[in-house]
């Protein structure tokens, strides 16, 4: 009896057996997507690999070793570091909101000697374990109990707050949805959900009040982009025209004008997307769609056929917010909402960005591949 | 513990369905980033394409070489030289703008007005805008320069073009010179070459009057561009047309001489061909250097301009005005003649009575009898009271304004006067009050009222020399098409009256006892004919008289006459018109002339309108054609 389902009965499945257990497919997915962002770098930088380029190859090759890794690590693990690395997260965020380093006008850096951490992302994963490995021990019956419901939504609500305050509001926004979705898969009920939708329809007005002015700003120039066209606005039509110019087929590798000629700002990061567009038209852009699209689906597929509520809650979770993150920029490059500060996860130039996305599909990876690995709801698991 | 939890089923049937549903809504947010690429690349594209291109593709304009102007024998008196410029890349500097211009000021003379010139342009432009800072160079310098940029970060020498005038001085009054655009001329003319920046266009002269056709078509770079306005590299370029090549009437030589021989007088003098009115020289000291303009008038200099009572920066032939004096009288005399006067007698015992008012000749002791030709000569102010009486004040009008004084002659020239010539509905207009019989006999020796620039009288002269009515003219040809001109009518007097004035304007100067004898051209061929003129700045009080201030040469410069004199020559067959006017120089050694006598006869004996012309190529079509020997 050699098959997985044996072993994971055993519940101690070797190193090698992990490896040939990997979901290879998956792993092809996003070498593809990430030689894309590689070929995208070269093209921006006017045909160089320097700057952006080689770099971020160097940083992918380390998050491949990063996600063999966190693959590798038994599921459990996982779940009883659930906990203290959310607390650590949380820590975190503390302290970059008390001595953080201030980048692009807002605290999101941290500096531990040549490190640079961005507990915000970080948060997401944790705040992904922590709460399916709440959720873990909840019956559907359960979730929807005003005392249970408490402390997930506290969970969210905490670093939510803090990402907010840095201030980061598309994080806190990913945050939120992370939290939501998680709470929806478990099975929230419809009567919790419903009113919360439109409490929340009817804040907004409310809450535009607290915005930023640089984030009103983003929002009223949303609205009307020719408003400021040369300030504001600039980023969002000068997207669109490289988005609309490259037309079906594109204008070919290396070709892209709008980009190469610094008409897009952070064309490198967050508006990367645009240069595909631009260089390989319509068809470019749904093929790296449909790349996206496979590597979500394998994302459900590996939640689907996880044995523990753990397993399931946190490969969905991850392949949600992997999910929200190209939603969120995918929709703010083309012009359908307002600019928020979120990359194009494996694509954009962006060490932390890249290495959390990597260490999210390593989780999800040894979610794969101990799929089998059933987890009793009281498992007693304490750390 | 069991494989199946009970609880865990009815979760993972829960989970099942969510997670379709959330499949569900992953699919309708691509679809909707598919449908939206959709509509930017494919439904739009074409819009974008353009806006792209557009992002992508800047005009600049090209400035085109400005048309030259030439002398009627092709010398170049106004071109296009090389300005040998150096150039400062802020961003490509080696350490500091600041840095860069010291080193800069070491090789070649820098002003601390430069220097903060350079500084401030620095912190106003891009750092890749390239910024002048100095201009006009020397070749030793631009040399110099040269053979360090090796070691200058930034530092470009650059050839730029320049207008130049090398006669400088010389043509000042009849060239302009050409200055930086005027908020103004950007209002009213929409070329974009005016907002090219060091942009230069006419501002007096013929620069000015000639501004469309010598400024030529601006030409079209595109170039490529990053979002900071960076040219990346050119794409394709549509050269610039120049602008049209102009020839003037003008003879350098003779303009030369004429300047010079005017010297340091505040004088003006216009030679001109009497067959056809082209301006062989048109004369005003003191005058300036046009140069300047071009490279940047220090306010010292400026000020120097502004305060000297010889007014330089006034061209003085068009400009100008001033009585005629007795140099009307030639224009009487054609009048009476006609006016059935020919026969008239006066006797001049130095002054005539008319009412309570005693008319004085210049002569206190008179000229005894008096006639017309006699009349000319001695230009007896008596006799000419009579005449004007005789004839009114509606002939001496229409006689004044048949040879083209009170009103502009025409020349191409911005700025001309037009004078004044009185008469009964000018003084009705301008004083309310009807005209007096006293103002006649003064019109009739060219006081009073009477105003007119030498031009005019040059014209006047020209006329009375040909008999028909010419008028001045200065361009000769434009981007190679010769300018047509009218038919010259015939003045409205009879050739028995204006060989009788020629007779008197010989008898002048040809006659002892002719007011400017003294000074006739003394060689055989060469006579010219003439009538002096002073024009009276002040009326010398009967007081002043009694206590002997009587002589010009004792009353301070800016009180004494203006002489005048207007001359033809050679009498026999008169070519040559001139007209010659000097301010304040009403002395007995009559220095206007002198002027006048070196004048022509240099004219004559080098007789420019024998040469053959640099011009036209193609005869003009329209009009009658300059024909010439």
């Amino acid at each position: 009896m050699t098959t997985p389902a044996y072993l994971a009965m055993r519940r101690s499945l070797s190193v090698q057996d992990k490896l040939l257990d990997f979901n290879w497919p998956l792993i092809l997915a996003i070498c593809v997507i990430a030689c894309i962002g590689f070929a995208m770098l070269y093209s921006v930088a006017g045909g160089h690999f320097s700057p952006w380029a080689s770099k971020q190859m160097l940083r992918f090759c380390v998050g491949l070793v990063l996600l063999t890794a966190a693959a590798l690590v038994d599921i459990r693990v996982w779940m009883a570091l659930a906990y203290p690395f959310y607390a650590i997260c949380l820590l975190l965020l503390v302290a970059v909101e008390a001595f953080g380093h201030v980048g692009l006008g807002a605290q999101r850096w941290i500096e531990l000697g040549p490190v640079q951490i961005q507990p915000s992302e970080l948060m997401k994963i944790a705040l992904i374990l922590a709460l399916a490995r709440y959720l873990h021990g909840l019956g559907v019956e359960d979730v929807s109990k005003p005392l249970r419901l408490f402390v997930p939504l506290a969970m969210i609500a905490l670093p939510a707050a803090l990402v907010l305050m840095q201030p980061n509001l598309g994080t806190a926004t990913i945050l939120i949805m992370d939290g939501a979705s998680l709470l929806f898969l478990a099975g929230l009920s419809w009567w919790w959900i419903l009113p919360t939708l439109g409490l929340v329809a009817a804040a907004v007005p409310i809450a535009w009040q607290f915005l930023h002015d640089y984030q009103k700003r983003r929002v009223l120039t949303f609205l009307n982009p020719q408003n400021d066209a040369l300030g504001a606005g600039w980023n969002i039509s000068q997207a669109e025209i490289a988005i609309g110019s490259g037309g079906i087929t594109g204008k070919g590798f290396l070709q892209g004008t709008q980009s190469q000629l610094n008409f897009l700002p952070e064309k490198e990061t967050d508006f990367i997307f645009t240069s595909v567009g631009e260089e390989f038209g319509l068809l470019g852009c749904i093929a790296l769609l449909l790349l996206f699209a496979t590597v979500i689906g394998y994302g459900v597929r590996i939640a689907m056929s996880s044995r523990s509520q753990f397993g399931r809650l946190v490969a969905l979770g991850l392949t949600l917010n992997f999910f929200f993150y190209i939603m969120i920029n995918g929709a703010m490059v083309m012009g359908l909402i307002p600019v928020v500060g979120i990359p194009m996860p494996l694509l954009s130039y962006g060490g932390t960005a890249l290495l959390t996305v990597m260490f999210g599909f390593g989780i999800l990876m040894s979610v794969h591949v101990h799929r089998l690995t059933e987890i009793p709801r009281h498992s007693g698991i304490i750390l | 513990m069991p494989l199946f939890d009970p609880k865990d089923q009815s979760r993972y049937a829960a989970f099942t369905r969510r997670t379709l549903m959330v499949s569900g809504g992953m699919t309708a947010v691509f679809a909707v980033l598919a449908g939206r690429l959709y509509q930017l690349e494919v439904l739009e594209g074409d819009q974008f394409k353009t806006r792209s291109e557009e992002n992508r593709v800047s005009e600049r304009l090209v400035a085109p070489p400005r048309g030259r102007i030439h002398d009627r024998f092709g010398i170049e008196l106004a071109n296009n030289r090389q300005n040998f410029r150096v150039l400062l890349i802020p961003e490509q500097a080696a350490s500091s703008v600041r840095v860069a211009v010291d080193e800069i000021g070491r090789l070649i003379y820098l002003s601390d007005r430069q220097r903060e010139h350079v500084l401030r342009e620095a912190n106003q432009n891009k750092p890749f805008v390239p910024l002048i800072v100095a201009e006009n160079l020397s070749w030793e310098d631009f040399s110099r320069l040269n053979l360090h940029v090796p070691y200058l970060g930034g530092v470009q020498p650059d050839v730029g073009q320049t207008r130049a005038y090398p006669f400088a001085q010389d043509l000042a009054h009849v060239l302009g010179y050409v200055g930086a655009v005027s908020s103004e001329e950007q209002a009213e003319d929409s070329d974009p070459l005016l907002t090219l920046p060091g942009f230069r266009t006419g501002k007096r002269g013929i620069e000015k009057a000639y501004e469309s056709e010598v400024r030529g078509k601006a030409g079209v770079s595109r170039v490529e561009v990053n979002a900071y306005g960076r040219v990346v590299r050119e794409l394709s370029r549509e050269p610039s047309e120049a602008g049209a090549d102009i020839y003037l009437t003008i003879d350098q030589n003779l303009q030369k001489f004429v300047m010079q021989r005017l010297g340091q007088e505040s004088a003006a003098t216009a030679v001109m061909d009497t067959s056809n009115g082209d301006v062989l020289a048109l004369g005003s000291t003191p005058s300036f250097d046009p140069n300047l303009f071009n490279i940047g008038v220090s306010t010292a200099q400026w000020k120097a301009w502004m305060a000297d009572d010889h007014t330089p920066l006034i061209n003085k032939t068009i400009g100008g005005l001033y009585p005629p004096g007795s140099t009307i009288k030639p224009a009487m005399a054609l009048a009476a003649l006609d006016a059935g006067l020919e026969n008239l007698h006066v006797h001049c015992s130095g002054a005539i009575t008319l009412g309570n008012h005693e008319f004085h000749c210049w002569k206190r002791t008179g000229h005894g009898a008096v006639d017309l030709h006699r009349g000319i000569i001695v230009s007896c102010d008596v006799f000419f009271y009579e005449v004007a009486r005789r004839l009114g004040i509606d002939r001496i009008e229409a006689a004044a304004h048949a040879l083209g004084l009170g009103k502009q002659t025409g020349i191409e020239l911005p700025g001309e006067k037009a004078g004044v010539v009185p008469g009964r509905a000018w003084k009705e207009a301008h004083y309310g009050v009807p005209w007096q019989q006293g103002e006649t006999l003064v019109t009739g020796i060219g006081q009073g009222y009477l105003n007119v620039t030498p031009l005019q009288l040059c014209t006047m002269v020209a006329r009375i020399a040909s008999g028909n009515a010419v008028s001045p003219r200065l361009v000769r040809v434009v981007g190679g098409e010769a300018q047509s001109r009218v038919d010259l009518p015939r003045l409205p007097y009879s050739d028995r009256a204006l060989t009788a004035v020629r007779s008197g304007m010989d008898g002048v100067t040809n006659t002892p006892g002719g007011t400017a004898f003294a000074w006739r051209i003394p060689v055989p061929g060469f006579e010219m004919a003439g009538k002096t003129g002073t024009a009276q700045v002040r009326v010398i009080s009967r007081e002043e008289h009694r206590a002997g201030v009587r002589k010009n040469q004792s009353l301070p410069w800016k009180l004494r006459d203006h002489a005048v004199f207007i001359a033809f020559a050679p009498v026999s067959l008169p070519r040559y018109a001139c007209a010659v006017l000097v301010e304040h120089g009403g002395l007995p050694e009559h220095p206007q002339v002198q002027m006048a006598r070196d004048i022509l006869l240099y004219a004559q004996q080098r007789d420019p309108l024998k040469l053959p012309t640099a011009y036209p190529l193609r005869a003009a079509t329209k009009g009658g054609a300059p024909k010439r020997a």
